[in-house]
């Protein structure tokens, strides 16, 4: 019963995700049209052959601009997720083996950032940055990276009492050997678990920026600020909030699921 | 709970400094010059020069943290450069309505939890399981600015049952509490479960039924119970983002509340004000935090033993 439903968990949730990934590569070149080109024939026209999903206010197509939003959005949270974990694990891979005072000050420094909301923090970051890819995405690591390192730091102190490391090491291993051969593989489950579970929160943190004019500025096309341009729209055209929120959904939820499915399967697999 | 509660208050100060020099940090060592930001490219350098002398930026940063600790610790934040008036005072206008939408957020997310995760944790692996479960990992996916908009087409547009936007009775605050617990909601169902599942194995749930108690009375009085201190943990750490959702959620419904005030200080690159906000999130934050340690000192005797 519980096989099966980790199954379902990772399989729908894997299968979004690749599904996502697919379009956000060749999405963009098999639908064709330019995100960007304004055409106000066909202001907020609904969907119909040639343009699936409708066109926006400016007319521009709504599907061309889901999937170029695609790609920035998953490029985004990807590149954030990347920068977190290997800030985080570094941090609290160091202050594990450290240890003692290095350890407690480098975890206290941490409970201070962990005391700051993340998303004030990635707003504050992006509020003083300026709007821009890159400030945008220091702005989304600067509030993710806190969580690995302390997921790193717990798992290798308990990990470091583990047999498997303890003959390693009465074996004469080298430290850095038994970090990166023993320590480093057992702890990759709850990582990727939590990675996830990190990528749907930084894609809504993302759209959320976005929508509030702090990331991605139009006329590049975000899911985020299609639908801040939509809401001016939702009586006449609420297609145009439509087609962006439930592309976020669907991508979170795929994540969501893969985190959930992952987290079972390492589960069943520390038992 | 007395030596409890004095421990847990003198606990506050060093983290709310933190926050503070955090913020301060954030606001004053990110490059960029905000004078420059604030008149333009084009400003001539004497306006530069004053605007810089007059926001005390032309002085050593260390005495400009002196300066603002001191103001902080006096209730003082400064003036807001576009209007002029006192920051503070600005804030205590706009923090009542932030708090009133956070407080009806977490009120929406117990409400709809308590039935949710008490329904799919007394009936593991039945369809009743499965449809909570599944609203509630839909509840954390969708984000809030779909959902607030897709609200406001069903109950606003439509039906028109509710007020679009702006700050009045409970008719107004109905949506955006909704849009801002859902999520929520939806992860405090599923740890709800989860905790009712564990224990259903548990000793004292076997002597309860043995004792001819029935499993629903069980379920509530020992099960429910004990899942108090996790869902007060939760409550606690997720209250960070309950609370920074609102900025969002102001927004999108027009609400007068400190999140708005925040955004548009931003636009306006009103740094005192934009730092004064950022402030008054983040030690609210911290003195949630605080409120979460004493409730588990209330519910849990183990703990204020320690």
């Amino acid at each position: 019963m519980k096989r099966r439903a980790s199954n379902v968990s990772l399989l729908l949730g894997a299968s979004l995700v690749a599904a996502l990934v697919l379009s956000a590569v060749f999405g963009p070149m098999l639908v064709g049209s330019n995100p960007e080109a304004i055409d106000l024939a066909h202001a907020l026209a609904a969907p119909s052959r040639d343009h699936w999903l409708g066109c926006d206010a400016l007319g521009r197509d709504i599907l061309a601009r889901i999937l170029w939003g695609a790609r920035i959005s998953l490029g985004v949270s990807t590149v954030v997720i990347a920068l977190s974990l290997i800030a985080g694990s570094l941090i609290g891979g160091f202050a594990a083996m450290a240890g003692g005072r290095v350890d407690e000050i480098v975890m206290r420094a941490v409970d201070i950032v962990l005391a700051f909301p993340g998303f004030l923090l990635a707003i504050t970051l992006a509020a003083i940055l300026g709007p821009g890819l890159v400030d945008l995405i220091i702005a989304l690591a600067a509030m993710g990276w806190t969580g690995y390192a302390r997921l790193v730091r717990g798992e290798l102190l308990t990990l470091r009492e583990r047999d498997f490391a303890q003959a390693a090491r009465a074996l004469g291993a080298h430290p850095a050997r038994i970090l990166f051969r023993h320590l480093l593989p057992a702890l990759s489950g709850p990582v990727m678990v939590q990675a996830s579970f990190g990528v749907g929160g930084i894609i809504i943190a993302e759209a959320a920026l976005s929508f509030l004019g702090l990331g991605v500025l139009p006329p590049a096309p975000s899911w985020g600020n299609m639908l801040d341009s939509g809401r001016a729209f939702l009586l006449v055209a609420p297609h145009l909030t439509t087609a962006p929120g439930v592309a976020i959904g669907l991508a979170v939820l795929g994540f969501n699921l893969l985190g959930d499915g992952l987290a079972q399967l390492v589960d069943s697999y520390r038992r | 709970m007395k030596r409890y509660l004095a421990r847990r208050l003198a606990s506050l100060l060093p983290v709310a400094l933190g926050v503070a020099t955090l913020t301060f940090a954030l606001i004053h060592l990110i490059p960029g010059d905000p004078v420059v930001a604030m008149l333009g490219e084009n400003a001539s350098p004497a306006d530069i020069v004053g605007l810089r002398h007059q926001l005390g930026l032309d002085r050593p940063l260390l005495d400009q943290y002196g300066a603002f600790l001191y103001g902080l610790a006096h209730g003082d934040l400064g003036r807001s450069i576009s209007t002029h008036e006192p920051v503070a005072r600005l804030i205590a206008e706009r923090f009542p309505a932030t708090l009133e939408l956070a407080l009806a957020g977490l009120l929406v997310a117990i409400l709809m939890a308590l039935p949710l995760g008490l329904a799919a944790g007394a009936n593991p692996g039945r369809p009743i399981d499965l449809g909570a479960m599944g609203f509630a990992i839909l509840g954390v996916s969708v984000p809030h600015i779909y959902l607030g908009p897709l609200l406001m087409i069903v109950f606003s547009l439509d039906l028109r049952w509710l007020p679009l936007t702006g700050r009045g009775g409970l008719a107004h605050l109905i949506l955006p509490a909704l849009t801002l617990g859902t999520a929520l909601a939806a992860i405090l169902a599923r740890m709800l479960r989860q905790s009712l599942v564990s224990v259903a194995a548990a000793d004292y749930m076997r002597t309860a039924a043995s004792k001819g108690l029935s499993r629903r009375a069980a379920l509530l009085r020992h099960g429910l119970r004990n899942a108090l201190t996790p869902m007060v943990t939760l409550l606690g750490l997720q209250f960070g983002a309950l609370l920074t959702g609102t900025i969002v959620i102001e927004m999108i419904f027009s609400w007068p509340g400190l999140g708005r005030l925040m955004i548009g200080a931003i636009s306006a690159r009103d740094y005192p004000l934009v730092e004064g906000c950022v402030l008054t999130f983040a030690l609210t934050y911290v003195v949630v935090n605080l409120l979460t340690d004493l409730a588990y000192g209330l519910i849990d005797p183990r703990i204020r033993m320690e």
